[in-house]
């Protein structure tokens, strides 16, 4: 086996697996390379024939004479190293065989070869056949890049702790001999900005090019750390290949190719041991002998060549070298699907240490080679079936939602944007009205309710997000929370639909319908494995978007209270069937709710329309009233813009309005790249902003304005500031908070009684007016009851007559009953049933 | 009929001549397409092509063109398959290259290795006939179908059971005879199309017992008892035109090899999703797309193509348009028992469509909440009356125990790597009739919430939010949905509309039905006719009627602005949009407007008196 003259075809692996010439990328579906198709018995084994092409003495380093038997040293991408002492290991995902398939070469046009013939006349350079890679080139160019390539502007948390500006990957290589983890990622993005033409090459040929640049660093591995002791031998595993396609995008052209595609992970399969190299032994002699499997298949050799018996071998299966498979099948994710299509699937095949590495739920980033296998035929059919079976072999996984769980900031590789795509946005941000133009555009069939959209607009974008946990705070919550409230059929809903749609990671929930499990998480036992799961709910999900409640105010107490920690804290704890922890949900809320008695009564407080705990209202920033505003010139601009969006057609529409796929990047690149912090001024001008609230208040005796009230105008700040794609928040931002969250105070904390603002209301959810109200009441009764003299009891029904009689002022029963219930707390009288005693 | 049959009969004749002449110049491809779609164009013959809905699979010429009316029920993954390869001749030893195109397999001796090999890609469509067809609609389809000569073996056996159950079709070529009547509808009394169409289902029948035997074979239907040929569609051309729920007329190949089912022993995939992917080829027969008609409805009666005579059609259809109306006006109140104001409201609701979409509100949806309608069967007959006007409907009865048990919301199968239909699965302006009177008192379990947050969702968004499992994905439809219901409905809708009998049969049943048998056919005909193509004008209205509706508006709002709202203003606009198309006009005049506003009016203060009535019970 070891010998190269008895197995030819073991030289010209590379020939058969690559396509014929790099340009004719569309033939590339016959290529046999994953192929597990034995030989066609129509193909005449002609190969032998073939010339080959490369010269194997040019791979052959005098180092090599020293390899394991087992690795085969003709091949001059065989696993052999400088250091025999770590063994070399086989890389199923460069292609299930490592071997040439014996057949047919002969179809081989001689122009092909005539070109290679002639560049290897040239300039004395082999390469591999059907390739462009000269494997010594090739092998060269990346010992290079390793030693060279320094990206000072790294911020990949893979690199965290690397001095970034030493070259990258030769503190990886030190990192490996360290820690002893034989793979080295490679940013495919690194080698392209480093070497354009490898970058190409490794794209194009990744099954012969990988294996070179493994050979490649473990050559300057053992140069430089010739002590380490590595399981086995470095493999390479390139990733981020900028190549990145959708799924859907995948055609015959990338077959054989590297691509990197995203997705999500919907099934894996159980762990396959696939057969590598199968063990004979001879029964008559016990001559043993090992056959690597062929494309699929293992030839059981028919004559021992020992004592030439026939049919005397037999396989032994402990002695076989099995590798481990797993079939993964990948969803392509939502957010690349055109509308009105069914996501596509890709089956995945994962090889050895990645195998099990992914669970289904997962969404990943794969860097693989696309494959194409025929259908196998079945030997008592002439017809085939003339599809391919396709598949992905994975070479590098990376999980995309992994980062949240480091919570690190926004995932900033997710979206990318083209140049122009950027110059437009910034031309947009550029123009002085584009805030106005921003929240126009939001929701346009949605009439007028300006402020409301500008304070949905300045949510979607979300302030800076800061970190205290230095001085023990922790993270300020960088997310606007809203409250809409008002009438029923204002078209709340359908705001909220709205934004449910725009924004990537939004959730869109009913207060009706939803537990509290389903809003923060739930356990659950996976049927087939038993094993204890922990499934995220709404508000994990939305981590990061907008959590859309439509209905909050039927929702049912246990389930609002989960809100208190994730509308301040922003993390979420739980606590169940024996797994506890904190799930980051730093999430936007946009709630509606509906006033209790069904129609907006503007004679109550907000509280004491939607009866909500003022605990929970305290922690919206801006809380909205939709109520129909009843005056003529508003009624005949809404009719008018009822009636244009009802014969309007659509290109009349889009003309008025920026698209929604603008307003959509521009949102996430704002909230992706446009950080600001305050300024100078602004800072000023926030101080002066809360002294003058608090200020407002104190002259009526009630206090008008709280930290958290702080809080959020600096965070609406922020998000105007990144409106307008500004890295400063300037005082324009600070005089918008402020006239914003005027507005919506006005519509909520104003006191139905006084007309005064007092956001009293919202924090302790009665207004000051009220509660002196409520005490005058309860001394009036007091007097009254004090003046009848000495009756130990009273009749209730008498005695609200009584104190309805004397009072200038209208007394309800509610007002009477709040009375009675404060001389109760005061010990001063008990009321049993019908009658009231005093004590 | 013409002698020159070939592409109907041998279409891969056509294809494989049109390769060859090609030498391998990639625009043969384009060619062909032109080719079929210039045969079809000619007057008349599409209808020569057989249709898979009409002609049970057996009777089919497997490799000929056939037609297919369906709904895009799954899209599965695109498939690489050998667009061209070369295939070597045992006995010469000569290479021939051949054309991978429209076909399942290959010739024998496939050159694996050979350079010419191109590979292409195509996708797989699992389309299912329409849901919900209405049996007429399916019946005058197949009539007017049979009636030209299908090429295929059907036609010898259909005329051998004529000669024993009919004596109209003695004639030894009935079709050359009766073709002129093909180009008007010609009506036939009911009865007789009922016999008929027992006729018709005998052999339809028995194509689907074997998938009744192999009760494992789940065809996948959106709707329970639905039945007829499923069908793999491999596409093409033009992918990313074609969606989910589409409903097309597919002309292409039929292939029926039965090595389909034989091969791909050894896959990776689970039983489930082989079953699903490839099922045997007599069951679900595979047709390779040539050309595909989007259907804007699939009413028979109407001319299908957008071409000149449709127009000619439309015009001449105008002028009856109001006599029309007031006919089936009238017919309606009959069938609601006297009450003209349903009736009017009926009939808006069943030419009411989605039109357009503004963000994410749809426009011109009008779900129709019957309510107060009286008990025991009355609205399982309404339904009857409805399905025989509309060519789609559906009637779901929300008893408790469909509500919990039946799956209204497709679902993905990840094992099988399909999306398993639910009712909710529809082709667009399909009459969702839901019989809310069937409801009791009771639990409802989960999956009963979640079927009714999804009604609920199908009505106020016309979407549905498909289960993938992971995520939810969000169809857009266009239904119509009318709920009958005793009080008012649960469910949400656009208008509800109290039925105040002014009969009262003693027995319903009779009554109903005599209505029923009282309209000739061809008056029905009218009707379906009608409410079709009422759907389909176009709509406008002139800025000086806008001017008076805001008027009108900002008026009606000065009086008592809690009476009417941005809601009432929505809906009187589909009212008034719907008014005038019923009418057949095409724009919004005053008097429109007027009317509109007037039977709006007639149908708030009949709910104000339900309201005021239902206050005074204790």
């Amino acid at each position: 086996m070891s010998s190269p003259t008895s197995t030819p075809g073991r030289r010209k692996r590379n020939r058969d697996d690559i396509p014929a010439t790099p340009k004719s990328t569309r033939r590339r579906g016959q290529d046999s390379s994953n192929g597990d198709l034995p030989a066609m018995p129509t193909s005449p084994a002609t190969d032998i024939a073939s010339p080959a092409v490369h010269d194997t003495s040019l791979f052959s380093s005098p180092r090599r004479s020293v390899l394991p038997s087992e690795v085969d040293m003709s091949s001059p991408l065989m696993y052999g190293t400088p250091s025999s002492r770590v063994e070399a290991r086989q890389r199923p995902d460069l292609g299930s065989i490592r071997k040439a398939p014996q057949v047919d070469l002969h179809s081989e046009p001689p122009s092909a070869d005539g070109a290679v013939a002639s560049e290897q006349a040239l300039g004395q350079k082999l390469v591999i056949w059907g390739t462009d890679v000269n494997v010594g080139t090739c092998k060269e160019k990346f010992q290079r890049f390793l030693q060279r390539f320094i990206d000072p502007t790294s911020n990949e948390d893979e690199n965290a702790g690397l001095d970034l500006n030493e070259p990258l990957y030769m503190q990886k290589l030190e990192e490996i001999s360290v820690v002893g983890e034989p793979v080295l990622n490679v940013n495919c993005s690194h080698v392209q900005s480093f070497d354009a033409d490898l970058y190409r090459q490794l794209i194009s040929y990744p099954q012969e090019v990988i294996p070179t640049f493994d050979m490649a660093v473990n050559e300057l591995f053992f140069e430089r750390f010739p002590d380490s002791i590595l399981e086995h031998q470095i493999q390479v595993r390139p990733y981020n290949a900028l190549k990145t396609r959708n799924m859907r995008s995948l055609n015959p052209e990338d077959i054989d190719q590297m691509i990197t595609i995203s997705g999500m992970v919907i099934r894996t399969s159980q762990l396959i041991p696939e057969m590598q190299e199968a063990f004979f032994q001879c029964q008559v002699c016990a001559f043993s002998t090992r056959v690597e499997v062929d494309r699929g298949r293992i030839a059981e050799p028919a004559v021992c060549r020992n004592c030439n018996t026939t049919h005397s071998l037999a396989l032994i299966h402990n002695r076989s070298a099995f590798s481990d498979k797993q079939m993964i099948k990948v969803q392509e994710s939502p957010d690349d699907m055109p509308a009105g299509q069914t996501p596509h699937t890709t089956i995945v095949y994962a090889h050895n240490d990645l195998v099990d590495k992914v669970q289904p739920g997962d969404r990943i980033n794969i860097t693989g080679i696309y494959r194409a296998v025929p259908m196998r035929e079945n030997p008592r059919q002439s017809n085939v079936k003339s599809v391919y079976k396709t598949h992905i072999d994975v070479i590098h996984f990376r999980k995309t939602d992994e980062k949240r769980l480091h919570g690190l900031d926004e995932d900033s590789d997710q979206k990318l944007f083209t140049e122009e795509r950027v110059q437009i946005l910034k031309e947009l941000a550029s123009k002085p009205d584009v805030y106005d133009r921003l929240s126009s555009a939001l929701a346009p069939s949605i009439y007028e309710h300006e402020d409301i959209k500008k304070g949905i607009l300045l949510q979607l974008f979300g302030g800076t997000r800061k970190d205290f946990s230095q001085t023990g705070r922790g993270n300020f919550r960088a997310e606007v929370n809203i409250l809409l409230c008002g009438d029923p059929g204002t078209s709340k809903s359908q705001l909220l639909q709205y934004v449910f749609n725009l924004v990537p990671r939004g959730q869109y929930t009913s207060g009706k319908g939803s537990s509290a499990v389903g809003l923060t998480a739930y356990v659950m036992k996976d049927p087939e494995t038993k094993q204890l799961v922990l499934q995220t709910g709404a508000l994990v999900l939305s981590d990061n978007g907008i959590c859309c409640i439509d209905e909050f105010d039927k929702m049912s107490d246990s389930t609002r209270s989960v809100l208190h920690e994730v509308m301040e804290q922003q993390t979420l704890s739980i606590a169940k069937a024996g797994i506890i922890c904190q799930l980051n949900a730093r999430t936007s809320v946009l709630a509606a709710a509906n006033p209790v008695e069904s129609q907006w009564n503007p004679k109550k407080t907000t509280i004491e329309n939607i009866q909500l705990p003022h605990t929970l209202l305290s922690r919206f920033d801006l809380i909205f009233l939709m109520l129909d505003p009843q005056d003529e010139a508003y009624d005949r601009r809404l009719a008018h813009h009822l009636v244009a969006l009802y014969y309007q057609s659509e290109e009349q529409i889009e003309e008025e309005f920026l698209d929604m796929a603008v307003l959509k990047d521009y949102i996430a690149y704002a909230r992706t790249y446009i950080n600001p912090r305050l300024n100078e001024e602004a800072s000023q001008a926030l101080i002066e902003a809360y002294v003058d609230m608090r200020k407002i208040g104190s002259g009526r005796g009630m206090v008008s304005a709280y930290p958290r009230q702080l809080e959020s105008l600096i965070r609406l700040a922020e998000a105007h500031a990144k409106v307008r794609f500004s890295d400063k928040v300037e005082t324009i931002d600070v005089e918008e908070a402020k006239r914003l969250q005027r507005e919506a105070l006005k519509q909520s904390a104003t006191d139905p009684r006084t007309g005064f603002v007092d956001i009293s209301i919202l924090t302790t959810g009665m207004s000051a007016t009220a509660r002196k109200r409520k005490e005058e009441v309860a001394q009036a009764l007091k007097k009254m009851i004090q003046s009848k003299g000495k009756t130990p009891a009273m009749k209730y029904q008498q005695l609200f007559d009584d104190l309805r009689g004397q009072s200038e002022a209208a007394i309800t029963k509610d007002m009477f009953e709040e009375a009675l219930r404060a001389l109760a707390d005061e010990d001063y009288l008990t009321v049993t049933g019908k009658t009231v005693r005093l004590l | 009929m013409p002698s020159s049959h070939d592409w109907i009969n041998k279409p891969l004749g056509v294809v494989e001549a049109m390769f060859a002449q090609s030498n391998s110049n990639p625009e043969w491809e384009a060619k062909v397409l032109e080719y079929f779609k210039g045969q079809l164009k000619e007057k008349e013959s599409h209808s020569w092509v057989p249709s898979l809905n009409d002609v049970p699979l057996h009777y089919l010429k497997p490799n000929s063109l056939v037609k297919f009316r369906c709904l895009v029920q799954d899209m599965f993954d695109p498939e690489f398959y050998m667009g061209v390869y070369e295939t070597v001749d045992p006995s010469t030893k000569a290479n021939v290259l051949r054309c991978g195109k429209y076909k399942d397999v290959t010739e024998c001796g496939v050159d694996l290795n050979s350079r010419n090999t191109v590979t292409a890609e195509r996708q797989t469509f699992y389309c299912v006939p329409i849901p919900g067809e209405s049996p007429w609609a399916k019946e005058i389809s197949f009539l007017s179908a049979a009636r030209v000569v299908p090429s295929t073996s059907y036609v010898p056996s259909r005329q051998k059971r004529s000669y024993e159950e009919d004596d109209d079709d003695m004639d030894t070529q009935p079709q050359k005879q009766r073709e002129p009547h093909t180009e008007t509808p010609q009506i036939q009394p009911h009865g007789n199309g009922d016999s008929k169409r027992q006729e018709t289902e005998a052999p339809s029948s028995q194509t689907t017992t074997p998938s009744d035997c192999s009760s494992h074979l789940d065809l996948n239907f959106p709707l329970p008892g639905e039945r007829g040929p499923a069908c793999l569609v491999k596409v093409y051309e033009g992918l990313d035109s074609f969606k989910l729920n589409d409903t097309l007329e597919i002309y292409g190949i039929l292939s029926v090899n039965p090595v389909l089912t034989v091969l791909g022993e050894e896959n990776m995939e689970t039983p489930e999703e082989q079953r699903a992917h490839d099922p045997p080829a007599s069951l679900v027969p595979r047709l390779h797309m040539l050309y595909a008609r989007p259907l804007q409805h699939n009413n028979p009666l109407l001319p299908s193509a957008p071409t000149e005579d449709q127009s000619a059609f439309v015009s001449s259809f105008l002028v009856e348009m109001a006599s029309v109306r007031a006919e089936l006006l009238a017919y309606l109140t009959h069938v609601l028992l006297g009450d003209g104001l349903a009736a009017e409201y009926l009939l808006l609701h069943l030419i009411s469509d989605v039109y357009t979409r503004r963000d994410v509100l749809p426009l011109g949806k009008f779900t129709l909440n019957l309510s107060g309608c009286p008990l025991n069967s009355y609205t399982e007959r309404l339904y009857q009356i409805v399905q025989q006007l509309v060519p789609c409907s559906y009637r779901l009865s929300m008893s408790l125990h469909t509500m919990n048990s039946m799956r209204l919301v497709p679902k993905k199968d990840y094992v099988a790597n399909r999306l398993v239909s639910g009712a909710l699965q529809l082709a667009r302006n399909t009459s969702l009739f839901l019989d809310e009177t069937q409801l009791e008192q009771g639990q409802l379990d989960s999956s009963g919430v979640r079927n009714i947050t999804a009604l609920g969702n199908l009505i106020s968004w016309q979407k549905v939010d498909y289960d993938f499992s992971y995520h939810q994905m969000e169809f857009p439809c266009n239904i119509n949905v009318l709920v009958t219901s005793e009080g008012r409905s649960l469910l949400p809708s656009d208008c509800q509309v109290p039925l105040q009998p002014q009969v009262t049969p003693p027995n319903m049943e009779e009554y109903l039905t005599t209505i029923h048998m009282a309209q000739f056919t061809s008056q029905i005909n009218k009707f379906r006719v009608y409410l079709s193509l009422a759907r389909t004008l176009d709509y406008s209205i002139s800025d000086e009627v806008t001017k008076a509706v805001e008027d009108d508006f900002v008026d009606m709002r000065k009086d008592d602005p809690q009476s009417v709202t941005a809601e009432d203003l929505h809906r009187m606009l589909v009212v008034a949009r719907l008014l005038s198309l019923s009418l057949g006009q095409t724009t919004l005049s005053r008097d429109g407007w007027m009317r509109a506003k007037h039977i709006d009016m007639l149908r708030r203060s009949r709910t104000e008196q339900q309201k005021s009535l239902n206050g005074n019970e204790p």
